[in-house]
């Protein structure tokens, strides 16, 4: 299993936990999927006096890693005062970093993000970026001390799967020893296999399943294609090629 | 048996209790914090929408049965309901979200322009296509809350501070200090007038990050709601909500940019964590809380179930807890 900064997690699924019909039907989504990580957003919670408090406590009960984010957060400022608002709530270093750079694609502001990412790994937390499949921007991120990097699918909540398999795949291939999450974006569970079987250490995604007629079957049908695809990778998949090659011996026929 | 009872909060469903119980002979008494419905009970921000089938795409089905019932319960207690359904639309980029609604929402017919033209002449300039539930209606809830307290009034029910008999609490909430489970989930919503647009029925934009409705208060006043943030609090409405409901309405018909704004409006939806709500049995109190986003939807039926419980002991068929077997 993935291990972030030091703890090792119990499974490669992680999950927001934004728009479901309820808390009920949320937690029975972690109860089926066996996700191990649950994001959960404090910007617009917090309210006045952290009165966001039953919300969280909620979370909490579930029983699994909390790795609070900075959704909404459009400035570095910003989502700065929020991860240290985060930390003191669930008393976590951890922090999922968003800088939204644009309000309609919610594509991350690779700039602001190296600038927030710095600053907060220099304050102690450990910082897992949303970010774009760029290697430079992923370069950058690991240079400021980021020990883990999340690029993205496609954008939130469009369910497009992997949009770049290329990029994903040469993230993966220079970037060996860090973690590596994708992170929005998928819609199916066969396109989070599909980002187990390019190698990747785990999926993060919240939409898919909360909008879902029923949001605990799919998150329980990520949970099982997030394990198949991770078997897949570690059973060395045969290489794809142009000709067909019978599984039985074919006498008599002139083999090319 | 019958009574005396004593109903604790005058919101929706305290109203709607005392409204079920003296209708059938009880005697009742309401202890409110204020003398008349008001802004302290949160159904006073309500939508008004009776609206069990678009509810019912992301509620349970025990929400859509039960909230059935509520348009004729609410006529039978001499409230008005416009019987004029809901239309559903979405823009043009976010048709899947159409799709995906109407095969959610099995009594959903869909439209065409021409048939939108003819439900509500001002959407068919923008839209070609949307859903209709024809089956759903509305009300207007501080004029109903108004109407029923004043109708209790003359049906005897006294309006006071003195606990007498039994006690069903209504509070709402507020009573989050005996009811450990349950939650406030804020809303904020804004009241507008736009003499620019007419509509006859509340209309929902369905939307990824902004989803609306409109309901239409007449006189060319319309309610916009409603955020749905997981946070108890009961005040400040803020800009990026407001912005968000703006942004919604102007998307949704551009005539709405020149609305006059006439209030925000805050508070917080009491709900437990399966956003059901619960008749709930502690001692000899009775708990009728839990009402979530579907006040006027749902407190007819709760109000009929626990008057069933406390007058003939009948066990209501969903949502009843009796925490002294515990």
């Amino acid at each position: 299993m993935p291990t972030f900064y030091g703890t090792e997690v119990t499974s490669r699924l992680m999950l927001g936990t934004a728009q479901y019909p309820s808390p009920a039907i949320l937690a029975d989504a972690f109860r089926l999927s066996g996700a191990g990580i649950a994001t959960v957003s404090v910007r617009r919670e917090a309210g006045g006096d952290q009165a966001g408090q039953d919300f969280w406590a909620l979370i909490r009960d579930l029983g699994v890693a909390v790795l609070p984010n900075t959704a909404g957060c459009y400035s570095v400022r910003e989502a700065i005062t929020t991860a240290q608002m985060a930390r003191e709530l669930f008393d976590t270093n951890w922090i999922k970093l968003e800088v939204i750079g644009h309000a309609d694609t919610l594509q991350p502001d690779p700039f602001g993000l190296i600038e927030a990412a710095a600053q907060l790994a220099g304050d102690g937390f450990e910082v897992f970026p949303y970010c774009t499949e760029d290697l430079v921007l992923c370069e950058r991120l690991v240079e400021v001390g980021c020990k883990v990097l999340m690029p993205w699918g496609a954008p939130i909540g469009t369910g497009l799967g992997l949009n770049n398999i290329y990029g994903l795949r040469s993230l993966r291939a220079h970037f060996p020893d860090i973690p590596l999450v994708v992170d929005a974006g998928l819609g199916l569970p066969s396109q989070a296999a599909h980002a187990m079987e390019l190698g990747y250490d785990a999926v993060l995604l919240n939409t898919a399943v909360a909008k879902a007629g029923d949001p605990a079957a799919m998150a329980q049908a990520f949970g099982l294609a997030v394990e198949a695809g991770a078997l897949a990778a570690r059973a060395d998949p045969m290489d794809a090629r142009d000709m067909a090659a019978p599984s039985t011996p074919v006498f008599g026929k002139a083999m090319l | 048996m019958s009574g005396p009872f004593t109903i604790i909060g005058g919101g929706v469903c305290g109203l709607a209790m005392a409204a079920e119980l003296s209708s059938r002979s009880a005697q009742v008494t309401v202890i409110d914090l204020k003398s008349a419905p008001g802004d302290h009970a949160c159904s006073w921000w309500a939508g008004g929408m009776l609206a069990p089938d678009c509810e019912g795409v992301s509620a349970e089905p025990e929400i859509v049965s039960q909230g059935r019932k509520a348009a004729r319960w609410w006529e039978s207690q001499g409230g008005t309901v416009h019987h004029e359904g809901t239309l559903v639309v979405a823009l043009s980029r976010d048709q899947s979200d159409l799709a995906t609604f109407a095969r959610r929402a099995p009594t959903a017919t869909s439209l065409s322009k021409t048939q939108i033209a003819d439900q509500e002449p001002h959407l068919a300039e923008r839209y070609s296509k949307a859903l209709f539930l024809a089956d759903e209606g509305h009300l207007d809830p501080r004029a109903t809350l108004t109407a029923l307290h004043a109708r209790l009034k003359q049906r005897g029910v006294r309006f006071g501070t003195d606990i007498a008999g039994r006690v069903i609490d209504c509070r709402g909430l507020a009573a989050r200090d005996t009811l450990t489970d349950l939650r406030g989930v804020k809303g904020e919503m804004l009241v507008v007038r736009c003499p620019d647009i007419t509509l006859s029925r509340p209309v929902r934009l369905l939307h990824p990050r902004f989803p609306l409705y409109i309901v239409p208060r007449g006189d060319g006043v319309f309610m916009l709601g409603a955020t749905q943030i997981e946070t108890g609090e009961r005040t400040r409405a803020t800009l990026r909500s407001a912005m968000e409901l703006m942004y919604a309405a102007y998307a949704l018909h551009p005539a709405f940019g020149e609305a006059e704004l006439l209030e925000i409006g805050v508070d917080a939806r009491p709900a437990f964590p399966d956003n059901q709500p619960r008749i709930r049995r502690i001692g000899d109190v009775i708990y009728a809380n839990g009402l979530f986003r579907h006040g006027f939807l749902l407190a007819p039926a709760l109000a009929q179930m626990t008057a069933d419980l406390v007058l003939n002991g009948k066990i209501p068929e969903v949502w009843y807890e009796d925490h002294r077997e515990r």
